[in-house]
């Protein structure tokens, strides 16, 4: 179809959108690629508050074992177990896939490669209706018998698969359920983001013109549709485990636990980069954006994040070397587990190259980008220790691995959507985030952050196990100040937890009475900034951009401005 | 709701609808794939399942693959005579796609309730509950297949959508090569 006809047909479009359309249509029924997004931010942000509320009341148990905790009461065994469990599977599946995949890649593929919508408008809001009945299902799974499952968010059988073990059978499959239902809904998104970012490009937008966090959702997307079957299967043959008495994973019954680990890593490995790579992405955009120069290696950073994806796909049983895996086997696993820093470590390298000599200018959506990358780096670097297999029969299970894996894990789920809302709430809301409140938030996380885990390394290389609900029962791993240490993290999360208000009362402050936002506030070069912030239904009232060139031509030489937009013709 | 021209558009030269149904094809794939490794690896570690598989009915199968090979060959002709623009047609094809899924579950389904009562149940025995489990989760394939193609069908008649019919048939495909696999693996490996 040419540009012209595009322009006309669209200008109907835009025509369409003034008529008022009701609350309902509007917000909750909306086959609006933006609304949609939104819907999956807020529910995430949500689902967050959940998430944080549980680690909240967990890690005061810890610090303050079996005291009246406030706003909970006194924390039993069960109750420890199902909010650790509801912890790790809120934040993991509820707040970074929603945010980081879902909302973000709703609200930015169409805009960032210059069309009006999505491809199947109507798949994705069935994506995120089906996403919300899974979340409904998730809390509901709190208020039945014996309280929400206590399995851990890896769902483990036995424990998981028989409720005498978790003595929660209801919640367990509840929480089979939801996580199923979930699945599926982010099947859908995949497809569409896939499908859409194949055909639907500007004019003229060639592959290496694409925007890299279009980029990195799309290999993420399809990571994660070629790793979740296994786990869909899996989530089946569990749920018939534990409500039909099959035997898939009941050695006394001719099946095999180690199964469900092989099936839950294969996917839970790639899912790390499913989360990670956008956030990759959205780093990208920012740091050419604030240091006013072209990515650094484009290519590089393309076929390295490809080849991570590849990569992950054997990794998976570096989870399992304490599960009888055979020493040879894990020889392997540790080589590809090491081999996988190369890509991330280059991808690294190339950001590091990006500020090099730039114009770097630190506001708040900066700031955040680049303490992703150190963070996160932190979080590369103690994998290491846990990819050797020799080392990780030490570290397993202790709290090592949970200090590792939040230091991988907040950069990606919390630091990389603070980049991302702060940096896109102008387009998004057509009003501007106060930045000042934005640094004293920044600053009000990140020391904390640090607080919480650098403690829970040294816990961990003392042996302190990860799944204890009462330390007084264990003299060993109550020696010299190791409860100080704990109590130590506990204060700094409730300091983090306390900033998290400054960042809500910022974001909805700003949502009504922030400053008007300017089309193109950051004098950034990608799609989205062409369009009226924030965008109406439609997208681009003027008619659909063409693409000119690519998306991070800062600061050329030939031109007086130091950027270049993608959509302007000529030089 | 009026269209999106994102949906106009095709930077690959392959129709949207298309392509959407060959990547749910391959996040199918990977479902079936975690299934049946799963029962690969137990089967190899489990020789003594043997002696369970004999008590499936080969014949039974050997009819059913017969008679979903069958209808993909309808599912073809349709496709080609939507390629002509013959809407009439591909419906009265993908009709008889249809009642060639629907004389699968029904052969399907007497030999689930006959091995039921002889007591081969879906927890007897790990192997009987892959067995259940795999080809359960292929009938569900089958029916949402059936009836995806109804809806097709009846616009096919109309002369709409006539696109739809090969997208409706790659699926068709896919779900008839998984019963390629799954017939081997639960009859004839003894």
């Amino acid at each position: 179809m040419s540009a012209a006809t595009e322009t006309h047909g669209h200008a109907g479009h835009g025509h369409d959108a003034h008529h008022d359309e009701g609350f309902i249509k509007k917000y909750l029924w909306s086959t609006d690629h933006k609304m949609i997004g939104f819907q999956y931010l807020f529910t995430g942000i949500l689902m967050a508050v959940i998430g944080g509320f549980t680690v909240y009341a967990f890690r005061m148990q810890q610090a303050f074992p079996g005291t009246h905790i406030p706003g909970f009461g006194r924390v039993t065994a069960t109750d420890y177990n199902a909010l650790v469990t509801t912890h790790g599977s809120v934040m993991v599946f509820w707040v970074a896939m929603p945010v980081l995949i879902a909302a973000l890649g709703n609200y930015l593929i169409p805009l960032m490669i210059g069309c009006d919508d999505m491809v199947f408008p109507r798949l994705n809001r069935l994506s995120y209706q089906i996403f919300l009945l899974s979340s409904v299902v998730l809390v509901a799974s709190f208020f039945v018998e014996g309280g929400a499952f206590g399995g851990a968010w890896t769902s483990y059988p036995p424990l998981s698969a028989k409720a005498e073990y978790s003595l929660t059978g209801t919640g367990s499959s509840l929480w089979l359920t939801a996580v199923a239902l979930e699945f599926a809904a982010f099947l859908m998104g995949g497809i569409n983001f896939v499908t859409t970012v194949m055909n639907s490009r500007a004019p003229g937008m060639r592959m290496f013109d694409v925007p890299m966090v279009v980029w990195m959702i799309v290999i993420a997307s399809i990571l994660f549709m070629a790793s979740v079957g296994p786990l869909v299967a899996g989530a089946i043959m569990l749920l018939f485990d534990q409500q039909l008495g099959t035997g898939f994973f009941d050695p006394a019954k001719g099946g095999d636990p180690i199964l469900w680990q092989h099936l839950f890593w294969f996917f839970g490995h790639p899912e790390v980069y499913v989360v990670l790579l956008p956030a990759m992405g959205i780093v990208a955009e920012i740091i050419t954006v604030f240091s006013r120069k072209k990515l650094f290696g484009y290519k590089t950073v393309l076929y390295t994040a490809i080849g991570t994806g590849v990569l992950s796909f054997f990794v998976w049983a570096h989870h399992q070397f304490v599960a009888g895996i055979d020493p040879r086997m894990a020889n392997v696993f540790s080589v590809t587990t090491l081999l996988i820093s190369i890509p991330v470590a280059e991808m690294i390298f190339v950001y590091i190259g990006t500020l090099y000599g730039g114009s770097v200018k630190l506001n708040t959506p900066m700031l955040w980008a680049l303490s992703f990358i150190a963070e996160f780096l932190l979080g590369g670097v103690t994998g290491i220790f846990l990819g050797a297999s020799g080392a990780d029969v030490y570290f397993h299970d202790t709290y090592f691995v949970v200090a590792h894996f939040h230091y991988t894990f907040f950069p990606i789920a919390f630091i990389g959507a603070f980049a991302a809302i702060t940096y896109w709430f102008p387009k998004m809301f057509g009003r501007e985030m106060n930045d000042t409140w934005g640094k004293v938030h920044f600053w009000g996380t990140i020391i904390p952050f640090n607080g919480i885990f650098i403690p829970l390394f040294l816990l961990g290389a003392r042996g302190d196990h990860r799944r204890i609900y009462d330390y007084r029962h264990f003299p060993d791993l109550m020696k010299a100040g190791m409860q100080d240490l704990r109590v130590f993290a506990t204060v700094c999360l409730l300091v983090l937890l306390a900033f998290q208000v400054v960042f809500l009362v910022n974001l909805f402050y700003s949502l009504v009475r922030g400053k008007k936002a300017s089309a193109n506030p950051w004098n950034a070069n990608t799609l989205e900034w062409a369009a009226p912030s924030p965008p109406p239904h439609g997208n681009f009232p003027e008619g659909l951009p063409n693409c000119y060139r690519g998306p991070y031509e800062y600061s050329h030489p030939d031109r007086a401005e130091d950027f270049w937009p993608q959509h302007v013709k000529g030089a | 709701m009026m269209r999106p021209i994102a949906t106009t558009r095709s930077a690959t030269g392959i129709p949207t609808g298309k392509l959407a149904v060959w990547w749910l094809i391959a996040s199918e794939i990977v479902i079936f794939g975690g299934v049946l490794g799963g029962y690969i690896m137990h089967r190899l570690g489990h020789p003594d399942w043997a002696h369970q598989a004999i008590h499936t009915n080969t014949w039974a199968g050997a009819f059913n693959t017969f008679v979903l090979l069958t209808s993909s060959l309808a599912a073809v002709l349709a496709h080609q005579a939507a390629e002509h623009g013959d809407g009439k047609k591909a419906a009265k094809m993908l009709y008889l796609t249809v009642v060639g899924g629907l004389v699968f579950l029904v052969v399907k389904s007497f030999e689930w309730s006959h091995e039921i009562h002889a007591g081969y149940t879906i927890t007897s025995n790990t192997f009987w509950s892959f067995y259940y489990t795999a080809a359960g989760i292929h009938g569900i394939h089958v029916i949402v297949g059936m009836i995806i193609m109804l809806f097709i069908a009846a616009d096919a008649a109309k002369g709409k959508e006539l696109q739809r019919v090969e997208n409706v048939g790659l699926y068709w495909h896919f779900v008839d090569i998984v019963w390629i696999f799954l017939f081997p693996l639960l009859y004839i490996a003894k």
